[in-house]
């Protein structure tokens, strides 16, 4: 009998530990696929979050370390900085990239580093309990905004990748969404590009994926999703954010 | 064949890095130890190393990490308001049970304080600094030439224990110019790096964590490192003795300080005063033996720092009563002159004079 469909190889079989519903396990195996496909498993090394995915090592049958929260970008610039001919990327949430490592993510992405970001915005803080994130929608209520986001008070929903696309190091930058498997196919694309752009030595290179928690957005996990469609991507479209790597 | 040369501290240190097979460096510009930023982007870009001017001192200690964890011998430095930042990072490097060089040249605080030369970073360095039960190696080094010495001996230490070490300067040694012999580095064999990162390629994935959530694991590790502290006290403690033998009054002080003491030492030999030098060259582990053991034989010690007393406190640790312990500091950069500290003793010679009469 053919096998037509398993875990990637370059993934553990330990169960996830996320949520039911939640994006993250679905933008690990899109990772997992993509290093399977361009065959870099045994020359990848991964920098997880702190945050849902902080235990993202177990995951994965490759080189990993953990970093600080929000520094992410600068240990994985060590690294790429020691071997450059290894395929570096870090996995961070908005808390961790938007929040306490903003300057971390655009001073590497201005660098130019040669590193793939995979930036998990679920407009959340989902580990701490689901206080508000720098990328929480404008009257979206949170542990920490419970009568909604108020911009007077708290200002706006920040557009990191449109913000790091203005930086002349970063290559190539996408927004995609794990909530429907359109958007998942979709997501796997922009991933393996991401990578692709990295092995082609280009320069910076990044992917917001827009994911469901349903547990802090007190949603069931098929309205969560639904969520995305009709209500996020109105402040964060998706589509390619920028191209350079032709 | 050595070298001779005419060298700042700053430079000491880069060169002695360079030795040493250093050859990725991270850091960010702060007074008094620019001069080593400087130097090592020049030396790394004639070797085709790796300098980054990271866009703060939380980024340069953290591609500390990244670096040291891909398996290179890394370094960092700053001066007091950057280490404060750095802390952070120092505290992860410690829990993984990474090697790398952090230099601190301290300048007066706190905070912005001015660049001025002092000692008052002592505890955060030998006591913790971050969060959580860990130590740094640190060092104390009093001349161009030790800087340069320990610096190079710094990288092996680092690998051997796996364990953060600071050089812990000043202003005052980091700027100044001294004779230096370039002196060929030689290392004892040290085990390969299986722990780093290098892509899984034949073996299975390393991991590189301080986060463990398995009940028992995490104070399973801090039992692990804290017996590796314990090992690095009874292998590692290096002090100088000045004119120990026959003193009846010891000082003591470390770096800059030190120096200027010994010359306090000449001064109160040449008055007929037995006085005496101890000066810790490793500031953790503490030479807290030798301390004790001289403290039955005086009458009594006096610390001597840049700072308002830090140090002092492990000197008392370590006489435990046995015999009184004076402090004698200056503060946000006034440094100690040998007259100073003569003119002290000399006080207290007085003072201790009249107490005993006054009991009889
Ligand atoms: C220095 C520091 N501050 C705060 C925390 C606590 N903390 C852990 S995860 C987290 C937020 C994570 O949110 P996000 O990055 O959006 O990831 P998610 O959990 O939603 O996947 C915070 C604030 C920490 N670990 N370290
Ligand atoms: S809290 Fe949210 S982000 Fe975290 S695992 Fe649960 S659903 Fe996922």
């Amino acid at each position: 009998m053919k096998k037509i469909f398993g875990r990637p190889r370059s993934m553990t079989d330990k169960p996830f530990h996320y949520c039911p519903g939640c994006g993250h396990g679905i933008v690990h195996r899109l990772i997992g696929e993509v290093i399977d496909e361009l065959g870099i498993q045994d020359r990848t090394i991964g920098v997880p979050p702190v945050g849902c995915a902080v235990i993202m090592y177990h995951y994965f049958n490759i080189d990993m370390t953990e970093a600080a929260h929000g520094r992410t970008p600068a240990v994985a610039t060590g690294i790429k900085r020691v071997h450059p001919d290894k395929v570096v990327f870090t996995y961070q949430g908005d808390g961790d990239l938007a929040a306490i490592g903003t300057g971390e993510i655009i001073h590497a992405a201005n660098r130019g580093e040669r590193i793939t970001t995979i930036f998990v915005n679920n407009t959340v803080y989902g580990m701490t309990g689901g206080q508000m994130a720098p990328t929480t929608l404008l009257s979206q209520k949170t542990t920490t905004t419970p009568l909604g986001r108020d911009a007077r008070l708290i200002g706006y929903p920040i557009k990191i990748s449109e913000m790091l696309a203005i930086t002349d190091g970063s290559i190539y930058i996408e927004r995609v969404a794990v909530n429907k498997p359109a958007n998942i196919i979709k997501a796997k694309k922009a991933i393996k590009k991401a990578f692709q752009v990295q092995l082609e030595d280009k320069g910076f290179s990044m992917v917001e994926v827009l994911s469901q928690c349903p547990v802090n957005l007190a949603m069931t996990p098929q309205k969560a999703a639904e969520w995305i469609d009709n209500t996020l991507i109105k402040t964060y479209p998706l589509g390619v954010i920028k191209d350079k790597s032709g | 064949m050595t070298e001779k040369v005419l060298m700042s501290g700053n430079g000491a240190v880069g060169e002695a890095a360079i030795q040493a097979g250093c050859r990725h460096y991270f850091g960010y510009p702060i007074t008094p130890q620019n001069e080593l930023t400087a130097y090592m982007a020049e030396r790394l870009g004639e070797l085709g190393g790796v300098f980054i001017q990271s866009e703060s001192e939380l980024a340069a200690i953290n591609m500390v990490f990244g670096a040291s964890a891909a398996g290179a011998r890394a370094m960092t430095s700053s001066s007091s308001p950057g280490i404060s930042l750095k802390q952070e990072g120092i505290s992860y490097i410690a829990g993984a049970e990474l090697p790398c060089v952090i230099v601190n040249v301290m300048r007066a605080g706190p905070g912005l304080g001015d660049i001025t030369p002092s000692q008052a970073d002592y505890f955060q360095a030998v006591k913790g600094g971050g969060h959580g039960d860990y130590r740094l190696i640190t060092i104390g080094p009093a001349s161009v030439q030790e800087l340069y010495d320990w610096t190079a001996r710094a990288f092996y230490l680092a690998d051997k224990y796996r364990n953060p070490v600071m050089i812990l300067g000043d202003g005052f040694l980091g700027q100044m110019m001294e004779p230096l012999e370039i002196r060929k580095i030689k290392e004892l064999k040290l085990p390969p790096k299986t722990w780093a990162l290098t892509g899984a390629k034949g073996r299975r994935a390393n991991i590189i964590r301080t986060l463990m959530l398995k009940v028992g694991e995490l104070e399973e590790h801090n039992k692990k490192i804290q017996n590796k502290y314990r090992r690095i006290e009874k292998e590692l403690v290096e002090y100088e003795a000045v004119l120990t033998d026959d003193a009846e009054i010891i000082l003591v002080a470390y770096g800059m300080c030190a120096r200027i003491c010994k010359e306090s030492v000449f001064l109160l030999r040449k008055e007929g005063i037995k006085a005496g030098l101890i000066r810790p060259i490793t500031l953790w582990p503490y030479p807290s033996a030798i301390i004790r053991k001289i403290s039955n034989n005086v009458r009594y010690v006096l610390t001597v720092e840049m700072s308002a007393g830090q140090m002092v406190e492990d000197v008392k640790l370590a006489v435990l009563g046995r015999c009184p312990v004076y402090f004698y500091g200056r503060m946000g950069g006034g440094v100690p002159t040998s007259e100073e500290i003569v003119n002290r003793i000399k006080e207290l010679e007085v003072q201790r004079h009249k107490g005993t009469k006054k009991k009889e």
